[in-house]
């Protein structure tokens, strides 16, 4: 039936149809309940309705085996709702090893997206299908909510942090993207498109329009201009640890703490140096600070994750 | 009608009655004040996890001595607070107002130094805000950890300058004759939430002054 | 009873007559009037929001009023019904009219109190007006740093000034009552002979003493941060914006049952009263009231799946929330097991109350739609919350909020409202509230999302269902505002038990005594003693002396 409006939302991603199978279930649960409830109080209200005014129903006071029932077994249903929903979640929130990652940046009221190959994009995102691709997210000023109805999946986007999302497109189309956090005046301007292309297609995409500087060259060009090199060199200086192979790895720091070198250290460790040390090294660092973007950061940290590749290959 | 019973409020059955409820209203009323400054603390214990090092050499930034003599003021005003309770319970009226009036000059003598040091704290250029000056690398922390400093400190002081018009209030009260052995319920809670305020410096003093420092 | 031996008995309403006898009032039923009538006033100043939203939102561009109008609208919309209408209501209005009545005591423990708690709660409300008047503040009621802190130029600091102060209302209001139920209980009243009203609000109580001073503290926190630059929540010093989340919503999901609660112990009266039998299980009832006070305090992070909190955070939020589910769901089945073998009557505020149970239910069944991670992802910030919370807040709380006040308006005026309008409203109401939300679990399941100004035109229809909905919604309240003013005047005298019901606040006239009880009752029987005759539940005890 063609209503001329939709009442349910395209599955354009491997997650969609899993999301919804357990909409359904709880959708099922749900009438049964308000059925169930429904029809008793109108069943009873009308068999029970007061046919004298000094009518005394004899007084009934509970049966706990019946309490009991109906604690048991809507935990149990309640039960089965948590653990679905949970593994649906671990899922939404480990992205496969083999995902594309492209960067994402917020900030009041526009995206931009910026993908490996150097290409941006404005309010837009171009993916290619059967692909598992991985956002990363930052924010330039507030929260924000990169959102994909069609994809089902829905991430806030903080300042001074990195998150992420992942999805894997099946249906070729353009899709609604949402910000999902209320962040002021534009806040529902404040959308875009996701393109969901063939994978020719989308490498036809890749390769036509402006020419781009992949992120990890760009990253490697910024990697120079900073002089980061100075200190970090392949083999390490005494001023600082080597980044070859630092990315995912388990750093020691100063004081015994250990922490993974994951995006989110790498851009703390440029912005703000000496919130953690490595072990063996003095608080000398620099703090970059307003030097460099968010773009930047991003691209810096592709460049360092390169080098875990880079020293495989050497090595 | 006995003199105790003069003081019994109309909606109450008897004496009895309204001094457990009184008690039990400055109990539940404490609970919100834990509840209160717990908000606080409990961001304080995230951000001291997070930077420790920033808030330990900011904590060094802050006088010891000053605190430390500010803890034993308190300690002291706590102690003359007793003596006016129990002053009120053994109906003497002249101790009874003199621990109220000690309590009261410790209590201003807490405050004085107190604003001492924030005016110190302001020549140090240690206030949060744009005129802010810390060693570059753990500055915004440190900003953080000062930003804790004068809300939590500024908060304790505040319920302290409450504390102290209590203390005057039940001064004037004794004054007229008010108490007696029977009755002095509302000194006996006023020294509730005085112990209260105490006890929140007691915290603050260690979790503000002496981070890190024996290290 | 007729008008003149009414006039000539001496009762609460006529032993002054001034405004200073009810500006420095202590008497606990007069205070409850002055509190209807400012949350009266609020309601319909939130509502004069929420209408112009949904004038707005019957197209999908913006051509009523602009963004940064329509955001101020929305929030001013939250802010005002969510702290002046829905927290004070039923507490303040008719636990504060019944508590001590039902409980047989002359008044609250703490009647100066009372009264002081309705000026806080005057100022702070004084505060937030003026901040809309202002310009008003478009921070959404949830006040997310760092846009509350340092990004937004409207008034916030005025606004989270008001909240702040309303807060200690709500907190000496908590206080009063705990103390109150605890210790003036009239002899033989036990706590398992009482009223689940009671139960409902010493549950309430808890909740208002431990947590609001969280949200007070940070909102003082996010006013400092506006006004001195203090980085608690900045990013730019290092400070974190989720920690923000944590402290709001440590509050503000225990405020929800703040919320629902008193409106769950309206509803346990009113079914025992109109079937006229006691509520089946009514210890697990009490009970269910204090567990979900408690477990409400454990599940906040529900409302932070996506907000960069950790994967296992998110787990145990997720489990929690299935937990505190369970003690509603109890209640709803305990409340329709009364229904059977009972004497039911479909007096208006019984229509209310059976409602009310429907439509909580499946406010609640929504809510376990979003605390399932797995769908919780899709529909977080979409209109499906918005339906949720409405279905809960409205359809349930405001909902027990009318059937209370018809239910007692006998009690508290002495006269009886006129009843085919009321249960002609109450039908207005349930018909105008689904028409206005059901469509919002479309729209959200849709992908629609919240605080939205302008939207894809696809969303338009939905939409315009909800806006027509809206209006009708609005007669429907419309209508006990003139019908109850109304019967004030011309309204049938009412005796002292017009519902023939069981409670102690029945046992005494109407409009009741200052000191409620010309005599301190003593208490033989538990709560919904239907099966006995209401002399047999009670005897007299000595003169109530004042």
């Amino acid at each position: 039936m063609d209503l001329g409006f939709p009442l349910f939302p395209e599955q354009a991603s491997t997650m969609a149809s899993r999301v919804d199978a357990l909409f359904f279930f709880l959708v099922a649960v749900s009438v049964f309940f308000v059925a169930l409830i429904f029809l008793a109080i109108f069943v009873f209200a009308v068999k029970y309705r007061r046919r004298a005014e000094d009518e005394r129903p004899e007084p009934i006071e509970g049966k706990l085996w019946l309490e009991v029932a109906w604690s048991v077994i809507p935990f149990g249903l309640t039960m089965v709702m948590f653990v679905w929903g949970a593994i649906i979640f671990f899922d939404i929130y480990n992205p496969p090893d083999d995902a594309l990652e492209i960067s994402i940046v917020g900030r009041q009221w526009m995206w931009k997206a910026q993908h490996p190959t150097g290409q941006s994009e404005i309010n837009e995102l171009h993916v290619p299908l059967g692909q598992p691709v991985k956002l990363m997210m930052t924010s330039e000023d507030v929260i924000h909510d990169f959102y994909l109805p069609a994809f089902r999946v829905k991430q806030d986007v903080l300042p001074g942090r990195y998150t992420s999302v992942w999805f894997e497109a099946t249906k070729a189309g353009v899709y609604q993207l949402f910000c999902a956090e209320y962040c002021g005046t534009q806040h529902s301007g404040m959308i875009g498109r996701v393109v969901a292309l063939e994978p020719a297609q989308f490498e036809k995409w890749l390769s036509g329009g402006a020419t781009g500087v992949s992120m990890i060259d760009q990253g490697a060009s910024l990697f120079k201009r900073f002089g980061c090199e100075t200190c970090h060199r392949a083999g390490g200086t005494n001023q600082g640890p080597s980044l070859a192979g630092l990315f995912g790895k388990t750093v020691k720091l100063q004081g015994g703490n250990t922490v993974t070198a994951d995006e989110n250290y790498i851009r703390e460790s440029i912005l703000d140096p000496r919130a953690k040390i490595v072990a063996g090294y003095q608080p000398i660092m620099p703090t970059f600070k307003g030097l460099v973007s968010e773009e930047g950061l991003l691209q810096l940290i592709a460049y360092i994750k390169s080098l875990n590749t880079a020293e495989r290959k050497t090595s | 009608m006995s003199k105790v019973e003069a003081f019994r409020q109309h909606h109450f059955e008897d004496v009895e009655q309204q001094h457990e409820a009184s008690w039990l209203g400055m109990w539940v009323f404490l609970a919100t004040e834990v509840m209160f400054f717990g908000g606080m603390f409990a961001c304080y214990f995230v951000y001291r996890h997070w930077y420790l090092q920033a808030f330990a050499s900011a904590s060094n930034h802050l006088d010891v001595l000053l605190g430390g003599i500010n803890t034993a003021v308190l300690i002291c005003s706590s102690f003359t607070m007793a003596l006016a309770v129990h002053s009120a319970e053994t109906a003497r009226r002249k101790p009874l107002i003199a621990f109220l009036l000690l309590t009261i000059v410790l209590g201003l003598l807490f405050l004085g130094i107190k604003f001492y040091e924030y005016h110190t704290k302001f020549e140090e250029h240690l206030v949060p805000g744009s005129s802010f000056r810390f060693e570059a690398s753990l500055a915004r922390p440190a900003e953080i950890f000062f930003s804790f400093y004068f809300a939590m400190t500024g908060m304790h002081a505040v319920h302290m300058i409450i504390g102290i018009g209590l203390l005057t209030a039940l001064i004037f009260k004794a004054r007229r004759g008010r108490f007696s052995a029977a009755y002095h319920t509302p000194v006996e809670l006023t020294g509730l939430y005085w112990h209260f305020v105490d006890i929140v410096w007691i915290f603050l003093f260690p979790l503000l002054y002496l981070v890190g420092r024996h290290l | 009873m007729n008008l003149s031996e009414i006039e000539r008995r001496e009762h609460y309403l006529n032993v002054n007559y001034g405004i200073r006898s009810w500006l420095f009032t202590t008497d606990h039923k007069r205070i409850a009037w002055l509190y209807l009538l400012s949350v009266t006033l609020f309601f319909f100043i939130g509502g004069l929001f929420a209408t112009l939203m949904r004038i707005e939102l019957m197209t999908p561009q913006g051509d009523l009023v602009q963004a940064e109008t329509y955001n101020k609208l929305f929030t001013m919309h939250g802010v005002t019904m969510i702290f002046f209408f829905l927290v004070p209501s039923i507490p303040a209005v008719l636990g504060n009219f019944l508590v001590p009545m039902m409980i047989g005591a002359r008044d609250l423990a703490f009647p100066r109190l009372n009264l002081a708690s309705w000026y806080i709660f005057i100022i702070g409300g004084a505060f937030t007006l003026m901040a809309a008047a202002a310009g008003g503040v478009d921070t959404g009621w949830t006040f997310y740093t760092p846009y509350s802190s340092i990004y937004s130029n409207t008034h916030v600091v005025l606004t989270v000034v008001g909240v702040f102060i309303t807060g200690f209302s709500s907190i000496l209001t908590g206080l009063n009552f705990i103390v109150t139920i605890h210790k003036m209980r009239a002899p033989g009243m036990t706590w398992f002979r009482l009223p689940l009203f009671i139960w409902a609000h010493y549950a309430t109580s808890i909740i208002f003493v431990l947590g609001t001073p969280v949200i007070a503290i940070t909102l003082l926190l996010v006013g400092l941060e506006r006004i001195f630059r203090l980085g608690i929540f900045d990013p730019a010093l290092g400070g974190d914006p989720v920690l923000f989340q944590h402290l709001f919503w440590f509050y503000s999901h225990p405020a929800v049952y703040i919320m629902i609660l008193p409106a769950m112990g309206v509803v346990s009266e009113l079914i025992a009263c109109f079937s006229r039998k006691r509520i089946f299980g009514y210890s697990v009832v009490a009970f269910a009231s204090l567990g979900i006070a408690v477990i409400g305090f454990l599940v906040w992070g529900h409302h932070m799946f996506v907000s960069g909190q950790s994967v296992h955070a998110g787990m145990v939020f997720s489990f929690l929330s299935m937990v505190v589910a369970i003690p509603s769901a109890i209640k709803v089945f305990n409340w329709t097991a009364t229904l059977y073998k009972g004497s039911i009557s479909y007096d208006a505020p019984m229509l209310y109350a059976l409602g009310f149970i429907g439509l909580f239910t499946i406010g609640g069944l929504t809510g376990l739609f979003l605390a399932t991670l797995g769908i919780n992802v899709h529909v977080h910030d979409t209109y499906f919350v918005v339906a949720h919370f409405h279905y809960i807040m409205v359809g349930g709380a405001v909902m027990g909020y009318l059937g209370g006040i018809h239910f007692w308006w006998p009690k508290m005026t002495g006269r009886t409202y006129p009843e085919i309008w009321a249960r002609l409203a109450a039908l207005i109401i349930f018909i105008g509230f689904n028409l206005t939300f059901f469509p919002q679990f479309v729209l959200g399941y849709l992908g629609m999302p919240r605080r939205y100004h302008v939207y894809p035109p696809e969303f338009q229809v939905l939409n315009v269902m909800s806006t027509a909905g809206a209006s009708i919604l609005a007669v429907g309240y419309l209508l006990p505002l003139l019908y109850l003013v109304w019967s004030l005047r011309y309204g049938a005298v009412a005796g002292a038990n017009p519902w023939r019901a069981r409670g102690l606040e029945w046992q005494t006239p109407s409009p009741p005594p200052t000191e409620n009880f010309e005599r301190t009752p003593i208490v033989t029987e538990g709560a919904y003693a239907y099966e006995k005759d209401p002399e047999e539940i009670y005897s007299l005890g000595k003169p109530a002396h004042v």
